[in-house]
């Protein structure tokens, strides 16, 4: 118990920032450029760190437990989900409901911490950012029912369990669409192009970046890596779906894993690149799609 | 072969979505395409490699997949519009009705006094739901031209039903519905014309207003 509950963990943190690095480098190359080494989010992540917090006097205590809620919640999560083929160290039915409002948790504290400023544009990003993420919130419970739905259980170790290899030869078209909507809810909730442009610094049309400007030092760093964790162990649901194979072996099994954050990390660093930003206005249309896209796959599995 | 209709069917009612849910003409008119050429492989994978399916198929590629859309295509570079403005339901309404009446023909398919071998199929829902989004987009849009989607994506829902009874359905009544098609679309298109130098614009409402 506790040697999974450390290997989660170590995985978790060791392997999150890298991730950040495949998706920078290869919209590097896409563009033609060098670009950052890839171990350069730790170099960040390091160079933040050592830094002094600054706080303006308008804020209170509310403006520091955004970034520490943001960190702790992806740590948190992680130890529900599944990592490939290695159980999650901790479960129990209906475990599914607290992993997706543990991210809510975060997002509330984030949101919160940006209002505490007091500046209009975290408010308007904060408003933004809600608004988007309780739009993807249905796909991703519609998600989850279905794989519920197919493997009988409640707990997230039973939904992603190896029965879904063999479910997807009969289910293989809701579990597609399913795939489908959770790449969009994992761009939208890690607020990647083309919902949102995490490099952008035009205070107009950013979404998540504006609520983390005024952040500095370590408390900025704990937001960069709740991010980076976040994508982990958003992008360990996808995985899994893809690749749901079952060696039987823990270290090949976590390396099966690993490779394929990776792949989904030269994914959306493909996605990025290909794909302009949408419109604000479009944004809210494609998610309400990707919601009856899933709420389909959902009608397919119970007929 | 039936997992590929089966495909298929999945793709067309994707289709159907989009299609509600697009305020771009052009991408419309490439998704209802697209669509035609779909259902145009559907007699051969439920039937299998026959002369009447063969020619039942290519016949409905030509007109559903290349000609009918290159007309339409043609159409609205000539009327220059892009965009459906303001359809009377918005888009996302549009699309939620979109899904709950595909739920629907779902549950509804299910209920019904079927033969035993098209039971538990995608065909019949997907018939009765690409049926119902045809009537959606003719009800709910204002232009001439996405009216004229609307009939197409309806009569792509009766074709899929065809389909299930193309073996007792001769080819004359398969040719003179397709003709049928044909001569619609071309009414429409000389009716947008006209529609187009009388009011210049598209929108049908002006034809309910009388005039003394």
């Amino acid at each position: 118990m506790i040697l999974r509950i450390v290997l989660h963990l170590a995985l978790l943190l060791l392997f999150a920032p890298l991730l950040q690095g495949v998706i920078t480098k290869t919209k590097a190359l896409f563009a033609g450029r060098v670009g950052a080494p890839l171990l350069q989010p730790y170099r960040d992540l390091a160079r933040l760190w050592r830094k002094g917090f600054v706080f303006s006097r308008t804020t209170t205590w509310v403006f520091l437990a955004g970034p520490v809620v943001g960190l702790v919640v992806p740590v948190l999560a992680s130890l529900l989900i599944p990592f490939g083929a290695l159980p999650a160290p901790i479960f129990f039915e209906g475990d599914l409901i607290l992993f997706v409002y543990l991210f809510g948790l975060s997002r509330f504290f984030t949101a919160v911490a940006a209002l505490d400023t007091g500046s209009s544009f975290e408010g308007m990003g904060a408003a933004r950012e809600v608004t988007f993420s309780c739009l993807a919130e249905p796909t991703m419970l519609f998600a989850l029912i279905v794989l519920a739905r197919l493997s009988g259980g409640l707990s997230l170790n039973q939904l992603l369990g190896s029965h879904l290899a063999a479910a997807w030869g009969p289910a293989a078209a809701s579990l597609g669409l399913i795939v489908v909507s959770l790449i969009v809810v994992l761009l939208v909730e890690n607020s990647r192009i083309p919902f949102d442009d995490p490099n952008t610094h035009l205070e107009l049309t950013m979404i998540h970046e504006v609520m983390v400007l005024d952040h500095s030092g370590p408390a900025l760093g704990m937001i960069l890596y709740g991010a980076a964790l976040k994508l982990m162990v958003m992008g360990a649901l996808v995985v899994r779906l893809v690749l749901p194979w079952q060696t039987g072996w823990a270290g090949l099994d976590a390396l099966i894993f690993l490779g394929g954050l990776l792949l989904l990390a030269i994914l959306i660093g493909v996605i990025e690149s290909v794909m302009a930003r949408l419109r604000l206005v479009r944004i809210p249309q494609l998610l309400i799609g990707t919601t009856l896209l899933s709420a389909f796959a959902l009608v397919l599995v119970l007929r | 072969m039936f997992g590929l209709s089966n495909f298929c069917l999945l793709l067309v009612i994707l289709l159907n979505f989009f299609c509600l849910g697009s305020s771009r003409l052009g991408a419309c008119i490439r998704a209802v395409a697209l669509q035609g050429a779909l259902l145009a492989l559907l007699p051969v994978t439920a039937h299998g490699l026959s002369g009447h399916a063969l020619l039942l198929a290519g016949g409905a590629f030509v007109l559903k997949g290349v000609f009918i859309p290159w007309l339409l295509l043609k159409a609205i570079r000539e009327v220059r519009i892009r965009k459906e403005v303001e359809p009377l339901i918005g888009y996302v309404p549009t699309m939620i009705l979109g899904a709950v009446i595909t739920a629907a023909a779902f549950i509804f398919a299910d209920s019904l006094p079927l033969v035993p071998e098209h039971h538990g199929g995608l065909f019949i829902p997907t018939a009765l739901a690409t049926l119902f989004a045809g009537f959606l987009l003719l009800m709910t849009r204002r232009k001439a031209i996405t009216q004229v989607l609307g009939y197409l994506v309806l009569e792509n829902g009766i074709f899929i039903f065809g389909v299930l009874l193309s073996e007792a359905m001769p080819l004359m009544v398969e040719a003179g519905v397709l003709l049928d098609l044909l001569v619609g679309v071309f009414v429409m298109g000389i009716v947008m014309n006209q529609i187009n130098r009388e009011f210049s614009t598209l929108n049908t409402e002006h034809l309910s207003a009388l005039k003394e």
